[in-house]
């Protein structure tokens, strides 16, 4: 039954991700994928779930490996995505005269 | 932190995201939006670390090596180099998905046939997104050739690839656990890795917008089913939202180029061989000095700049924006006409004028311009090539045929920046260069334009 109800959910987002996207226009589709990347680094929150003490050696270095790379991908996302659409202004805030 | 209240913290973090997205719909909430989107990711992070069981050392060690690397890069980067920047991140995301599937089937090898189904699809999707990207940044930072590799019996290895995958992933669905499965598993992570090279090599630098967002979407995808196999409601749902996001980007960058996913995929177009030299439109160009192109922008009413990738090249966005600013003192009307697929991924111009603070107003689409191109007095071509090419519209034979583009052939006087007559990207001579309305001004385009400055500033 749990993986009807998670593929349910996916269905279901999958058709959220088309509507909302669908809406972005083209000057915002670099943020919008270098935002939507950071997302995907969700993984993230997998990874550090599978970080448990019980668990040794090789699992730990995969799971260590892991959460290294999806930080990177988290922070680094978010980062760059903020940077970028700082850069955004309408002209009578921009440098304009 | 109970395991329901967490995964109630999880609804939130997806409400956040799904917010984030919706608010990126403008570019005025759009800030607020990521940072809204970046407050989920904290909430799931912080309500993750509050389960029970978790070895800290370990997690902190990873984040803090992960928030180091993600920073610096961020914010050392610069805006040319988003392209290279976003598919390094992509690759990041796969390969962490792939981690993540081999971690817990290391751990916990009795799985069911569905988690072995989803921990094959992590560990080969996430693993073709890593090497995949690492091979469009190659190609990007010019560290490899931006030309497709194309090789005989290319699609035969690919096929053969896939077939492994598909059987070494069916022979182990049905028996994870037993001795063999380990080894297949193995198998597949292999495959995967070099399946992301061998399906990249073939695609040409100027095709790069499809395929980062073919890659963003794969990201998205990994990570989403890296949630089936732990059964984690977060990572399916914003691993599907991305997922669908680069499917819309890979849709959009194909149509704007006329092609289907699988021409793009599959036909190594761009390569060497497609057209042979000195065919195409020939005929007699019109070179123009600085001072020749400042008497017919100073005489215009309306300019309108088409910047392509060699814009980004000649890191020409800010004098750009100078010159922009010097016409827009004299009286004229100013916009910036962006298609598509100018650029390495899709919005690649936008930001790039954003960052040299063209106001975004100012900056329009291709299919917002092309209706009133006859009344523009002078189009400023920048580093763009085969997406103003008339041939397009009028050759039936030219393999662009049919790819929309910026109609800038029907302005008053077309200028075009160039470094020399060597035909773009898609190796096709661009008739634009040819027609009797177009000057040619040949130089670095930063250079180009900076003398055009001088022209301006010694006329005031």
């Amino acid at each position: 039954m749990e993986a009807v109800y998670l593929t349910l959910i996916f269905v279901l987002a999958i058709f959220l991700g088309f509507e909302l996207i669908s809406k972005v226009p083209s000057t915002l589709h670099t943020p919008l994928m270098s935002g939507s990347n950071a997302i995907s680094g969700i993984t993230l929150i997998g990874a550090l779930a599978s970080l448990k003490s019980e668990h040794l050696g090789f699992a730990i270095f995969l799971s260590t490996l892991a959460v290294i790379f999806a930080t990177i991908n988290v922070v680094g996302g978010y980062a760059v995505t903020n940077r970028m659409l700082e850069m955004f202004k309408k002209k009578a805030k921009g440098g304009a005269q | 932190m109970s395991p329901v209240a967490i995964n109630f913290v999880y609804i939130v973090s997806a409400a956040l995201f799904i917010f984030g997205l919706k608010m990126l719909s403008s570019p005025s909430t759009a800030r607020r939006g990521n940072l809204l989107s970046a407050l989920g990711m904290l909430l799931a992070i912080i309500a993750t670390l509050l389960a029970s069981g978790l070895s800290y050392g370990w997690i902190m060690l990873g984040m803090g090596i992960g928030t180091i690397i993600g920073l610096v890069s961020a914010y050392k980067v610069e805006m040319t180099q988003m392209p290279e920047m976003v598919a390094l991140f992509n690759g990041f995301g796969g390969i962490s998905s792939l981690l993540l599937a081999w971690a817990e089937y290391h751990q916990h090898p009795q799985v069911s046939t569905f988690i072995a189904i989803v921990a094959f699809l992590s560990a080969f999707i996430g693993g073709v997104t890593f090497t995949g990207s690492m091979v469009a940044f190659g190609k990007l930072s010019g560290k490899i050739t931006q030309k497709a590799v194309v090789f005989k019996g290319q699609h035969l290895i690919n096929g053969a690839i896939l077939v492994t995958a598909l059987l070494a992933a069916a022979l182990f669905a049905l028996s994870p656990a037993n001795g063999w499965g380990y080894t297949l598993f193995i198998l597949i992570v292999l495959v995967a890795l070099g399946f992301g090279v061998t399906s990249t090599l073939p695609i040409g630098g100027a095709d790069m917008p499809v395929v980062i967002s073919l890659l963003n979407s794969y990201s998205g995808l990994a990570a989403c089913a890296a949630g089936f196999v732990i059964s984690n409601n977060i990572l399916i749902v914003a691993g599907a939202l991305v997922g669908a996001s680069g499917i819309i980007l890979t849709n959009i960058m194909c149509k704007a180029m006329n092609r289907s996913l699988a021409n793009v995929l599959f036909s190594g177009f761009g390569s060497a061989v497609t057209v042979a030299e000195g065919d195409g439109p020939q005929g007699e160009v019109r070179p123009a000095s600085a001072e020749d192109v400042y008497y017919i922008l100073e005489a215009a009413d309306s300019v309108v700049f088409v910047p392509g990738y060699g814009l980004a090249v000649a890191q020409a966005q800010h004098v750009v924006k100078e010159l922009g600013d010097l016409l827009e003192a004299n009286g004229t009307e100013v916009s910036y006409a962006i298609h598509p697929v100018a650029g390495r991924m899709p919005g690649h111009m936008n930001v790039l004028l954003a960052e040299a603070n063209v106001p975004y107003d100012q900056l329009v689409e291709m299919d917002e311009i092309n209706p009133r191109m006859d009344s523009v007095d002078v189009c400023v071509v920048i580093g763009a090539n085969d997406v103003v090419n008339p041939a397009a519209i009028e050759d039936e034979n030219s393999p662009i045929y049919g790819m929309p583009i910026i109609e800038t052939f029907k302005a008053k006087t077309v200028i075009v920046l160039k470094r020399s007559m060597n035909p773009g990207f898609a190796g096709i001579q661009n008739a634009l260069f040819f027609r009797p309305n177009t000057r040619m001004y040949f130089g670095d385009a930063k250079a180009s334009i900076q003398a055009l400055i001088a022209e301006f500033k010694d006329a005031e």
